[in-house]
C-alpha cells in the first residue's frame, strides 16, 4: 500500500505516539539551544496536526475508525485495546490541537525570561497526549489511565510559578479534586469489569443491562466527570486553578477539562446509548432522569458563574469564573438533547452543545490569552491597580473587544452561532430554562464590560506611562483565535456542515459505533 | 455471607478515607486519607478476579489436573490494579512535594491558614 | 453557506451586518443634524457647571471593584450566601462533591 494509506491506517497510534516521544527527547534537544527547543515543540505539534487532519478526512467521509493495538484482526475474547476514533473524537483532537499550538506559539514569548522550560515544554506535550488519548480511545480503562496522565501532568504546570503560595495552593486543590474524581471513575469501571468481564466501550455497551449497579456506576461517573469538567456545585477547583496558572497552560487544561466534558457525551450516549428509553418508577424514562439532572446543574453552574464573576478583582479568576459560566452552557445543551431524546428540536440542542464546546474554547482562551498580555506588560493582577491601557496596547484592546462580544454572545461572532442554536432548542423544552441561559449571557456581557472600563479605558494611571504592547508572538496567537471567532461568526454553515454535525449525528448513532467492533467478530 | 466480607472492607475503606479527606485539618492526613481510598479501589479491584479454589493464572506451570481457563483466578483484574498502584504511587509523590513546598511558603499545615484564594 | 437554519428561525449575519450599517448610518445622519457650534475643550460647558470646578479624569476614575456597587449591595444576601459557600477549603471541595453523589443517589435509586 503507499505511504499515505499506511499512514494513515497507522494514525491513530502515530497520533498519540508523536507527542509522547517528543516530550521525552525534548530534555535532550533542549541542550543544544533555547530556540531549538521552541521549533521542536511546534515542529512535533505541527506534525502530531497533520496525522489529526489525515485521519479526520477520512473519518469525515467513510465513518468510523479501529486501530487494534498488538493484532492484524479482532478475535472473539476481546482482550486487546482497541481505538476506536468516530467523527466526535477526531472534532475534539482537532480542538486539542489549535489550543496546544496557538498556547506553544504564546509561552514562546510569555515566559521567554523564565527558568525550567524545558521541564514546561515536556509537561505541555504530556498533557497534550493524554487529552488526545482521551478522545480517541475506545477502551474505558484506556479513558482512565490518560485522565490520570492529564491530572499529574497539569498539577504540575499549575504549580509553575512555585515563588507564589498562591500558585502551590490552586495546584494542591487541583491534584486533591482530581485524584478523587479519578479513583471514584475506576471504582465505577471495576462495576463494569465486574458485570460483563469487558472493558472495551462497544463491548460495553452491547451487554449493557440496566441492573442496580449500572445506576450506580452512572452516577459515579457522571458525578466525578462532571467534577472534572467543572459543573457546579463541584466547580470550585476550576476559578483557583485558571487564575493561577500561567495563560498559555490554561488553554492546555481546558483542553483537559473538555476531554472530560466528551467523556460524559461518550458515558451517556453510547455506554448506556442502549438503555435511554428503560422506563424508571412514575413511567419516566431513564433519558428523562439523567436530562432534568443536567439540566439542573447546568442552570447551576450559569448563574454561580456569572454572579460570582461580577465581583472578582483578579483578572484571571474573573475569566475562570466565566468559563464556569459557558460549561454550564455546554451542559444544558446536552441535558436538553438527552431529555427530549427522538424530537427534531435535541438534535439541534446537540448541533448547539458540539459546536459551543469550539466556540468556548475560542472565545475563552481569547480572553486568557488577552489577560495574559496585560500581566506580561503592567506586571499586576489585580483590576483596581490596572486603568487605560487602551492609549499604548491598540491590537491587545481590538483582540478583548472581539473576546467580549464572542464570549456575550453578540452578534456577528461565533458565540451568538452557538448560543441560538441552544436558546431555540432548550426554549422548547422549557421557556424559563431559556430566558435563565439568556440572562447569564447578559450578565456576561456586563461582567466583561466593566474588565473593559476598568482595564482598558479611562485616565492612565503614572506607573503605567510607558507600557508598550505585547510581544509579536502574543499578538499573532492572539490574532489567529480572534480571526477564527470572526470567520465561524460570518460563516456559521460551513463548520456546523463539516464538523458538527457529522460529530452530533456519530454521538447519536450509538449502533454503528457497536457495529464495528461487534460486527467484525 | 463470609465472601461478601471484602466488599464490605471495600465500602469500609473508601468511606474512611473520604471521611480523612473532608473533616481533617491537616494536610498531610488529607493525602493519608486519599492513599486509603486508593488502596480501597485497588482492593475491590483484585477481588473482582477471585474464583474459588482458583489457581494463580500462570499457563505454562499450572499444576496437574487443572483445567484451562476454569480454575484459574482472572488476570486482567490483575493488570488493572497494577497499572492502578502505579499511578497511586506517582500521584502520591506529587501531592507531597506539594506539601513540602506548602510548608515552607506557610510555616503551617492548617487547611484553614493557607487559604489564600477564596470567595 | 451564510445561513444557520434551527428547527424554529434562521440566522444569517451577513444581513445583520448590512441591517447594521444602514442604521448606523441613520444615525449618523440624524446626529449630523445638531449643533455645530459646539467646541470642545473652551469655556462653553462653564455654564452647566455652575462655576464648580471640574475635577481632572484621574481624579473621577472609578476602580473596578466599586463598579457595580449598586447591583452587589442590593443583591447582598444573596451574595453572601455565595461567599460562605466558596470558602476555599479543599476539604469543602470534597464535601460538596460527596453532597452531590447522595443525592444523585437517593434520586436515582428510588426511581
Amino acid at each position: 500500500m503507499t505511504i499515505l494509506e499506511a499512514l494513515l491506517q497507522h494514525s491513530p497510534a502515530l497520533i498519540i505516539a508523536t507527542p509522547l516521544l517528543s516530550a521525552f527527547l525534548l530534555p535532550l534537544v533542549s541542550r543544544i539551544h533555547a530556540k531549538v527547543r521552541d521549533v521542536f515543540a511546534l515542529v512535533m505539534l505541527g506534525v502530531t496536526s497533520c496525522f489529526v487532519g489525515l485521519l479526520a478526512s477520512d473519518v469525515l467521509s467513510h465513518g468510523p475508525r479501529i486501530y487494534i493495538f498488538g493484532a492484524q484482526n479482532l478475535h472473539v475474547p476481546l482482550v486487546r485495546i482497541l481505538f476506536e476514533v468516530d467523527s466526535m473524537g477526531i472534532f475534539m483532537a482537532l480542538i486539542t490541537m489549535m489550543l496546544a499550538i496557538i498556547a506553544v506559539i504564546y509561552s514562546w514569548s510569555f515566559l521567554h525570561q523564565e527558568d525550567g522550560l524545558d521541564k514546561y515544554y515536556t509537561l505541555l506535550l504530556l498533557v497534550v497526549t493524554s487529552a488526545l488519548g482521551m478522545e480517541l480511545t475506545g477502551d474505558i480503562f484506556n479513558f482512565f489511565v490518560f485522565l490520570e496522565i492529564s491530572c499529574i501532568a497539569s498539577c504540575a504546570l499549575i504549580a509553575f510559578w512555585v515563588t507564589e503560595g498562591e500558585a502551590l495552593e490552586a495546584a494542591f486543590k487541583y491534584i486533591v479534586v482530581s485524584s478523587v474524581g479519578a479513583l471514584f471513575v475506576l471504582f465505577a469501571i471495576g462495576i463494569f469489569y465486574a458485570q460483563y468481564n469487558a472493558l472495551n466501550i462497544a463491548t460495553l455497551a452491547h451487554l449493557l443491562q440496566f441492573t442496580f449497579l449500572d445506576k450506580i456506576a452512572l452516577v459515579i461517573l457522571l458525578v466525578s466527570l462532571g467534577m472534572k469538567a467543572g459543573l457546579a456545585p463541584m466547580h470550585m477547583w476550576l476559578p483557583d486553578s485558571y487564575g493561577r496558572a500561567p495563560p498559555s497552560i490554561v488553554l492546555i487544561i481546558m483542553s483537559a477539562t473538555l476531554a472530560s466534558f466528551y467523556g460524559i457525551l461518550r458515558v451517556v450516549f453510547t455506554v448506556y446509548g442502549n438503555v435511554l428509553t428503560t422506563s424508571l418508577r412514575f413511567s419516566l424514562p431513564v433519558h428523562v432522569v439523567i436530562g432534568w439532572i443536567l439540566i439542573a446543574l447546568a442552570i447551576v453552574s450559569i448563574l454561580i458563574g456569572v454572579i460570582m464573576a461580577l465581583i472578582q478583582t483578579d483578572l484571571l479568576r474573573l475569566i475562570g469564573y466565566a468559563a464556569v459560566a459557558e460549561i454550564g452552557y455546554m451542559f444544558l445543551a446536552i441535558g436538553t438533547s438527552i431529555a427530549a431524546l427522538g424530537t427534531s428540536y435535541a438534535t439541534v440542542a446537540l448541533h448547539g452543545g458540539v459546536l459551543h464546546i469550539l466556540n468556548d474554547a475560542i472565545d475563552i482562551g481569547l480572553l486568557f490569552l488577552v489577560a495574559g498580555a496585560i500581566y506580561y506588560v503592567t506586571k499586576k493582577r489585580s483590576l483596581d491597580d490596572i486603568s487605560g491601557l487602551a492609549r499604548n496596547m491598540k491590537f491587545t484592546t481590538v483582540f478583548f473587544l472581539i473576546g467580549l462580544l464572542a464570549v456575550a454572545g453578540m452578534p456577528p461572532l461565533n458565540g451568538f452561532t452557538s448560543k441560538f442554536l441552544i436558546y431555540e432548542s432548550v426554549y422548547q423544552l422549557n421557556p424559563i430554562l431559556s430566558i435563565i441561559a439568556l440572562l447569564g449571557s447578559i450578565l456576561l456581557l456586563a461582567v466583561f464590560i466593566k474588565v473593559l472600563y476598568a482595564a482598558f479605558l479611562g485616565p492612565e494611571l503614572p506607573e503605567l506611562q510607558d507600557v508598550k504592547e505585547a510581544p509579536k508572538s502574543m499578538l499573532l496567537a492572539m490574532g489567529l483565535l480572534a480571526g477564527f471567532a470572526i470567520c465561524i461568526g460570518l460563516f456559521p454553515n460551513l463548520l456546523l456542515d463539516t464538523l458538527v454535525k457529522p460529530a452530533a449525528s456519530a454521538l447519536m448513532d450509538h449502533a454503528q459505533y457497536i457495529s464495528m467492533v461487534i460486527g467484525g467478530l | 455471607m463470609i465472601e461478601y466480607l471484602p466488599f464490605i472492607a471495600v465500602v469500609a475503606m473508601i468511606l474512611i478515607g473520604l471521611y480523612a479527606v473532608v473533616f481533617r485539618r491537616n494536610l498531610i492526613k488529607m493525602v493519608i486519607g486519599i492513599s486509603i481510598i486508593e488502596s480501597g479501589v485497588n482492593l475491590f479491584l483484585i477481588m473482582l478476579g477471585y474464583r474459588e479454589g482458583g489457581v494463580a493464572p500462570i499457563f505454562t506451570s499450572l499444576p496437574s489436573g487443572t483445567t484451562y481457563p476454569g480454575e484459574m483466578v482472572l488476570p486482567v483484574p490483575q493488570a488493572l490494579t497494577l497499572t492502578s498502584i502505579v499511578i497511586g504511587v506517582a500521584v502520591l509523590a506529587l501531592m507531597l512535594s506539594l506539601v513540602m513546598h506548602i510548608y515552607r511558603k506557610y510555616g503551617t499545615l492548617d487547611v484553614q491558614k493557607i487559604r489564600r484564594l477564596k470567595e | 453557506m451564510f445561513t444557520l437554519e434551527s428547527g424554529s428561525g434562521f440566522w444569517n449575519p451577513i444581513l445583520w451586518i448590512l441591517v447594521f450599517v444602514i442604521i448606523f448610518l441613520l444615525f449618523y445622519g440624524i446626529r449630523g443634524f445638531g449643533k455645530s457650534a459646539y467646541k470642545k475643550g473652551t469655556e462653553q460647558t462653564k455654564v452647566f457647571l455652575s462655576g464648580n470646578k471640574e475635577p481632572s479624569p484621574e481624579e473621577m476614575h472609578v476602580k473596578a471593584s466599586n463598579l457595580y456597587w449598586g447591583f452587589t449591595t442590593s443583591m447582598k444576601s444573596l451574595y453572601s450566601v455565595l461567599r460562605n459557600m466558596h470558602t476555599g477549603n479543599t476539604s469543602d471541595y470534597i464535601l460538596w462533591f460527596v453532597l452531590v453523589l447522595v443525592v444523585l443517589f437517593l434520586i436515582l435509586g428510588v426511581m
